[in-house]
C-alpha cells in the first residue's frame, strides 16, 4: 500500500469535512473493498477517514411504516436482525449469498452500495481501463469478458456491479439517505447507481465526499413470496454470473404485484418495470414467467465470452419466480431449489 | 517510512495487552506476524479471498489481512495461539487431529478460528449450512470433508451437552 494519513471521524459533519479537505480523501468502513483496491494501487487516497466511530445508531430501527438500516452496521448484523429476517427475508437471503461469513462480519451496508466492479482489468493497473483511468480505453470489450454485462453497456465500459445486497434493495424499492457539504438527501434506489455511458468512472450519483448515513425500506417487505437465486462458478464465496431477486404479492392464483431485479448482468441492479406490469393480474405460471423473462432480456448484447448469459438469465428468472412461490424450500447459499 | 505518521494503538491479543506504534497502512495481520511475533495466523492471499488470516475480534470472526491495525484501538483479539487453555487443546484443535482435518496445515489456524466464530454465531444447523458458513476458508489440500467432519463432531457434542 502507498503512504496515506488516517483519521477517525468524530461526527458525521467531521467525517464530511475531513474527507473533503483533500481531493483524494476517502471513507473507510469495513475496509473489505477499499483496502483491497489500495493493495493493488487502484485506490490511492491521500487520507482515509474511518467512519466506524459513527456506528452508534441501531442496526435497524422502525421508520415511517418501514424500517431504517444504519449505513454503518455490518452486513451480518443486518441479515440476521430479527426484523429483517421476519419482514424483509429477501434482503436477508441476498446479503447471506454474498462474500463469506468473515467478510459479512466486516462489510457495512454503506460500503456494500459503494463496492466497485470486480472487472479483472479494473484491478490490473497495467491494462487500460476507462473506469480506473478515463480515456485509456476498455480492455474488457475485446478481452476476456465472461463476467461482463449484457444490458446497459456502453462502448466505454461493460463492467458489472457485483453486489448481492443491492439486488434485493432494488427489488424492495429502498431509499438511500446521505449527508454532505450540500446537506442531506434521500435518493431512490433506482437513481442511486448509474449506467456507464460516457462516464464509467462514476459508479453512482453520490456527490464528492458525500456520506451514506442510512437506507430506508418501505413498509411492504414481501415476506410471503420471495426468492434470491445466485448462479456462480462455485456454490459459495464467488461473485454472481447471474443473480435474481423475485417478490410477489398474490391474490389467490393471481399475481397482484411482482418485482424482479437482476444482478451480474449490468452496471447496476437491473429492473424492467414493463415485465413487472406484464405479470400483474396474471396467473403464476411458468409460461407467464417465461414471457416476463423475454421482456427483461430484450436488447441483451453479448460479447465474445459471455454469450451464455442471456439464456442463463432467462432460466434463472423462471426458476427464481417458481422458488418465490414457495420460499420455505430455499436452500442455504441462494442455490437453485426445485 | 515517515516516523511522524506512526500512530500509537493499544489492543489485547489472547488476553495480553499490547501497545504498538503502527503506520496507518499496516494490516493487523502484518503487525501480528512481523512485529509481535505471533505467526500462528497465516497469510494466504492478502486480499480477503482465502480465510487463512481469520482471527476473532471482539468475538467475531474477521479477516486480519483486510483490517488496518490503527482501526482496532481497544479491540480484543483472539488468534490460534490463544485458544488452548492450561496446556489443553481447544476441543476443535483436538477434533481436527482426530479427523485428520489437514494436510499441509496452512489453512488450519484460519479454519479453527472461523469454526469457533461460526459455532458462537449459532446460525448453522445442518451439515449443508455448516459448509455454507465455512465457505470463507479455502483448503488447497482438499481436506474439506474432514474439516467439516471435525466441526460437526464439536457442534453435535455441544448440542448434546
Ligand atoms: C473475496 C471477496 C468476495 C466477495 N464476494 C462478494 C459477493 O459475492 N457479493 C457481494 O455482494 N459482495 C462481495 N464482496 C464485496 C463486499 O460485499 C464489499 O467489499 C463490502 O460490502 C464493502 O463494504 P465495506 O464496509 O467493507 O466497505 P469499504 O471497503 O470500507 O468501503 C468501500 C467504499 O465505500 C465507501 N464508503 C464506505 N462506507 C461509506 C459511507 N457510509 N458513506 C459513503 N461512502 C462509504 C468507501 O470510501 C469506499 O470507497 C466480496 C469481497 C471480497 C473481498
Ligand atoms: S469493462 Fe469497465 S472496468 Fe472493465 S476494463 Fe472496461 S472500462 Fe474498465
Ligand atoms: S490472507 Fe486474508 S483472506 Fe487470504
Ligand atoms: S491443509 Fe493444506 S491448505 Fe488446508
Amino acid at each position: 500500500m502507498h503512504n496515506f494519513r488516517y483519521k477517525a471521524a468524530t461526527s458525521v459533519s467531521d467525517a464530511v469535512v475531513e474527507v473533503n479537505q483533500s481531493a483524494e480523501g476517502q471513507f473507510v468502513a469495513g475496509g473489505t473493498n477499499v483496502l483491497d483496491l489500495m493493495k493493488y494501487f487502484v485506490a490511492k487516497p491521500e487520507v482515509l477517514v474511518d467512519v466506524n466511530p459513527l456506528n452508534s445508531l441501531p442496526v435497524v430501527s422502525e421508520y415511517k411504516e418501514g424500517v431504517r438500516l444504519s449505513a454503518f452496521a455490518t452486513n451480518a448484523d443486518t441479515a440476521y436482525h430479527p426484523i429483517i429476517e421476519k419482514r424483509y427475508p429477501l434482503l436477508s437471503k441476498a446479503i447471506l449469498a454474498g462474500a463469506s461469513a468473515q467478510i459479512r462480519n466486516m462489510a457495512t451496508n454503506g460500503g456494500n452500495l459503494l463496492q466497485r466492479t470486480r472487472c479483472y482489468y479494473f484491478y490490473d493497473v497495467n491494462t487500460p481501463c476507462n473506469k480506473r483511468e478515463p480515456g485509456t480505453g476498455c480492455s474488457a470489450i475485446r478481452g476476456y469478458n465472461r463476467m461482463m454485462a449484457i444490458m446497459g453497456t456502453s462502448e466505454h465500459c461493460i463492467a458489472v456491479f457485483p453486489s448481492d445486497m443491492c439486488v434485493a434493495l432494488a427489488a424492495l424499492g429502498a431509499v438511500v439517505n446521505t449527508d454532505g457539504m450540500q446537506g442531506k438527501r434521500e435518493i431512490p434506489f433506482a437513481d442511486f447507481h448509474r449506467l456507464p455511458g460516457d462516464h464509467p468512472e462514476k459508479d453512482n450519483n453520490l456527490l464528492a465526499g458525500e456520506l451514506i448515513t442510512g437506507i430506508d425500506l418501505p413498509a411492504e417487505g414481501f415476506a410471503e413470496h420471495y426468492a434470491y437465486l445466485k448462479l456462480r462458478d462455485r456454490n459459495s464465496y464467488a461473485f454472481a454470473l447471474v443473480s435474481v431477486a423475485v417478490v410477489f404479492r398474490l391474490d389467490g392464483d393471481l399475481i397482484s404485484e411482482a418485482r424482479i431485479a437482476l444482478g451480474g448482468i449490468a452496471h447496476k441492479p437491473w429492473r424492467v418495470l414493463d415485465a413487472e406490469l406484464y405479470l400483474q393480474g396474471k396467473s403464476a405460471t411458468v409460461d407467464h414467467f417465461a414471457a416476463a423473462a423475454e421482456i427483461i432480456l430484450q436488447g441483451a448484447k453479448t460479447f465474445e465470452f459471455n454469450s451464455f448469459k442471456p439464456e442463463l438469465a432467462r432460466r434463472a428468472i423462471i426458476r427464481c419466480c417458481k422458488m418465490a412461490l414457495s420460499p420455505d424450500t430455499q436452500l442455504p447459499g441462494a442455490q437453485p431449489s426445485a | 517510512m515517515m516516523d511522524q505518521q506512526l500512530i500509537s494503538t493499544s489492543f489485547t491479543i489472547n488476553r495480553k495487552e499490547y501497545k504498538v506504534s503502527v503506520a496507518p497502512w499496516s494490516s493487523l495481520l502484518d503487525v501480528m506476524r512481523e512485529t509481535l511475533d505471533l505467526t500462528g495466523t497465516k497469510k494466504g492471499c492478502d486480499h480477503g479471498q482465502c480465510g487463512a488470516c481469520t482471527v476473532l475480534i471482539n468475538g467475531k470472526r474477521v479477516l486480519s489481512c483486510l483490517t488496518l491495525a490503527v482501526m482496532k484501538e481497544g479491540a480484543e483479539i483472539t488468534t490460534i495461539e490463544g485458544i488452548a487453555e492450561d496446556g489443553k487443546l481447544h476441543p476443535l484443535q483436538q477434533a481436527f487431529i482426530d479427523h485428520d482435518a489437514f494436510q499441509c496445515g496452512y489453512c488450519t489456524p484460519g479454519q479453527i478460528c472461523s469454526a469457533i466464530g461460526m459455532l458462537q454465531e449459532g446460525k448453522a444447523q445442518s451439515r449443508a449450512e455448516v459448509k455454507e458458513l465455512m465457505s470463507g476458508n479455502l483448503c488447497r489440500c482438499g481436506a474439506n470433508t474432514n474439516i467439516i467432519d471435525a466441526i460437526m463432531e464439536i457442534k453435535e457434542g455441544a448440542a448434546h451437552a
